[in-house]
């Protein structure tokens, strides 16, 4: 969590906002620094989690999340955060078919991978019960972040199906659960991938917070990242 | 960016903020041969085969990570770069995985560079570059005295003892040191043959029969921690080359709006779920230049860890300008992975070149040579000046414009 930032936003964590929509975007630079700044952030705020984190492993997040003075870790067995691991579910989904059939009752979230049904259904569904009210928690907000919406485009998703399932979430999450959501999503003006394009600059229509780092203009500088 | 990371450390762990927290089982993990365990993110480190580039990622290459190459024009340097990263696998005694459309890789291991072992060689090599600084020393005292404390790109040979080899292109490394290696091998032509089409999550099946077999042998000898006790750790060294090109059946290097433009890119995302839940690092040549569409493209770049782009001046005009001419090429460094922590070892300058003799291929800083006359280079004027707009570190003068000031 990253003191200046929160100043800037006119955030705490003790009175989070709630039913907010913000996109995360990056341009010639990283901008996983904000994803591990919210994650952060809204543990500390005492909210209910579900991080649904395609791009890296858990113990990358765990330990960035532990030199911002968060454990992840500790977070996941009290049962405040919810992690879903694109890169080692991806891995069930295509060698573990036989021992997966008996869990079945809903189906694996990452299924469009092998299934080539062009709609993401399972992970909204993922993505829902996981974020669910249920009694006894002491969790009083929501939040999902999802890192980052790209990959899902390079696995076979079409950015309609993106869009839907985010639109989705957004009925869920924000207007039921009255919770917030963070997505990251890459690319700039001039990038080539037109489908990312699209899908960036549709969420920024329906974003209510825009944070968008920018590699220099002016090319590479050791010191300055954007 | 290091002081409220370092705070942060401290409060995390309750410890005082110099004591610096060992990464977790390291000292266990160092045990195994040909690696050292990352400074600044505690991630264990492979050498890819040449010390300079390790220099230029930052250490080596992550365990778990995976390392793009976009071939140069001719597929020449980044052949070599390949076999290089098989041959340190030989010499520190890892398990090779060789994947090859083309060429059978019984005989690429054939080709390996035989490594430089002996102590003469280093003396040999410590003396010239001794006799070359002394020599540097003396003229930089008058002239660019301020230019005397920026540090070569290049590792010194006597301290890369264990971790990162040189080799000698010329001789092939010889066979008594592959015995004790085990190589697994997978050539295209021979897997289709064999066995009946499969279809795996309409992926293009030559990728998809790539994964299973990768993923068998991680599983079987246990590089995912699945057979505990069964022996010592290794590691497993994965090298595919010229993925994406039209002989695995992808037609991505041929038409603008391929069939199937997310075999890849879904290759590549399990190919990396697979090796972060290993202990494996793999090494993978693309021919970019060949690949149409650039949005796959970018798609690729941004799932992989490392990327590193080859452009060799082979054949193009600027292997005889003589801007250029102790070079054999360039190399762009398009990324480097933020692993565990929020920012990452960038070297200070973008503008990396390399150059290949007989027994070093060296990435160096790119120097334009002084700009010494009028007369003697004006052909090479415009070209001087374009090509400096190219720095993005900025040579000073040179980059004003396309005059030159008459005095």
């Amino acid at each position: 969590m990253f003191a200046e930032l929160n100043e800037l936003l006119n955030a705490s964590p003790q009175r989070p906002e709630k039913g907010t929509f913000t996109l995360l975007r990056d341009t010639r630079t990283d901008g996983s620094f904000l994803v591990h700044h919210f994650l952060s952030f809204y543990l500390r705020a005492g909210c209910k989690v579900c991080f649904v984190a395609l791009l890296q492993s858990f113990s990358h997040y765990n330990i960035v999340a532990q030199k911002l003075g968060v454990s992840l870790t500790a977070a996941k067995e009290r049962g405040q955060l919810v992690f879903l691991e694109g890169l080692g579910s991806c891995l069930d989904v295509l060698f573990g078919e036989e021992q997966q059939q008996e869990q079945a009752g809903q189906p694996h979230p990452l299924r469009f991978i092998s299934d080539g049904a062009s709609d993401l259904r399972g992970l909204f569904e993922f993505v829902r019960t996981s974020l669910a009210p249920a009694t006894g928690d002491a969790w009083p907000g929501r939040v999902l972040l999802l890192d980052d919406l790209g990959v899902l485009l390079s696995l076979g998703a079409s950015p309609v199906a993106v869009l839907d399932f985010v639109h989705y979430c957004r009925v869920a999450v924000c207007s039921r659960l009255q919770g917030n959501i963070v997505a990251l999503a890459r690319g700039g003006d001039d990038s080539e991938d037109e489908e990312n394009e699209l899908l960036v600059t549709s969420l920024c229509h329906h974003s209510d917070l825009i944070l968008w780092a920018e590699g220099l203009a002016t090319g590479f500088c050791k010191d300055v990242h954007g | 960016m290091a002081a409220p990371v370092a705070g942060g450390a401290a409060r995390g762990c309750g410890a005082p903020s110099f004591q610096r927290k060992a990464p977790a089982g390291g000292s266990r993990l160092a045990a195994i041969a040909g690696t050292r365990p990352a400074v600044r993110h505690g991630q264990l480190l492979l050498s890819s085969g040449l010390p300079s580039l390790d220099s230029v990622l930052g250490g080596g290459l992550a365990v778990g990570t995976l390392l793009l190459i976009e071939e140069d024009k001719f597929g020449v340097y980044s052949n070599l770069l390949f076999k290089y990263f098989l041959a340190e696998g030989v010499v520190s005694g890892h398990e090779l995985f060789v994947a090859s459309a083309k060429e059978l890789p019984a005989n690429i291991l054939k080709e390996l560079p035989a490594p430089l072992l002996d102590d003469n060689y280093r003396n040999e090599l410590g003396e010239e570059a001794t006799a070359a600084t002394s020599e540097d020393f003396q003229d930089s005292m008058k002239i660019a005295w301020r230019y005397q404390n920026l540090p070569k790109m290049e590792v010194s040979p006597t301290t890369s003892a264990r971790f990162g080899h040189y080799y000698d292109v010329s001789k092939t490394m010889s066979s008594e040191l592959f015995q004790s290696i085990k190589c697994h091998s997978f050539f295209l032509p021979e897997e289709l043959s064999s066995q009946p089409t499969i279809k795996m999550c309409n992926m293009n099946c030559g990728y998809a029969r790539l994964l299973q077999s990768i993923q068998k042998i991680i599983f079987q000898e246990g590089f995912d921690g699945s057979h505990p006790q069964k022996k010592q750790k290794n590691i497993l060294r994965i090298g595919i080359q010229s993925l994406g090109a039209m002989l695995w059946g992808d037609d991505i290097c041929s038409t603008d709006n391929p069939e199937d433009s997310h075999s890849l890119t879904k290759f590549l995302y399990v190919l990396r779920g697979l090796l972060r839940k290993s202990l494996s690092a793999c090494l993978i040549t693309v021919p970019a230049h060949l690949i149409q569409n650039k949005a796959i493209m970018e798609r690729v770049t941004n799932l992989s860890d490392v990327v590193v782009g080859l452009e060799s001046f082979i054949g193009s005009e600027r292997e005889t300008n003589p801007l250029y001419k102790d070079y054999h090429g360039l190399i762009h460094v398009h990324q480097i992975p933020w692993l565990n922590s929020l920012i990452c070892d960038v070297s200070d300058t973008k503008d990396l070149a390399f150059k290949l003799k007989r027994k070093l291929f060296t990435i160096e800083r790119l120097h334009l040579p002084p700009d010494l006359s009028d007369t003697v280079s004006r052909s090479s004027k415009p070209n001087l000046a374009e090509s400096a707009k190219l720095l993005s570190s900025g040579c000073g003068a040179m980059a004003i414009g396309k005059k030159h000031l008459d005095f």
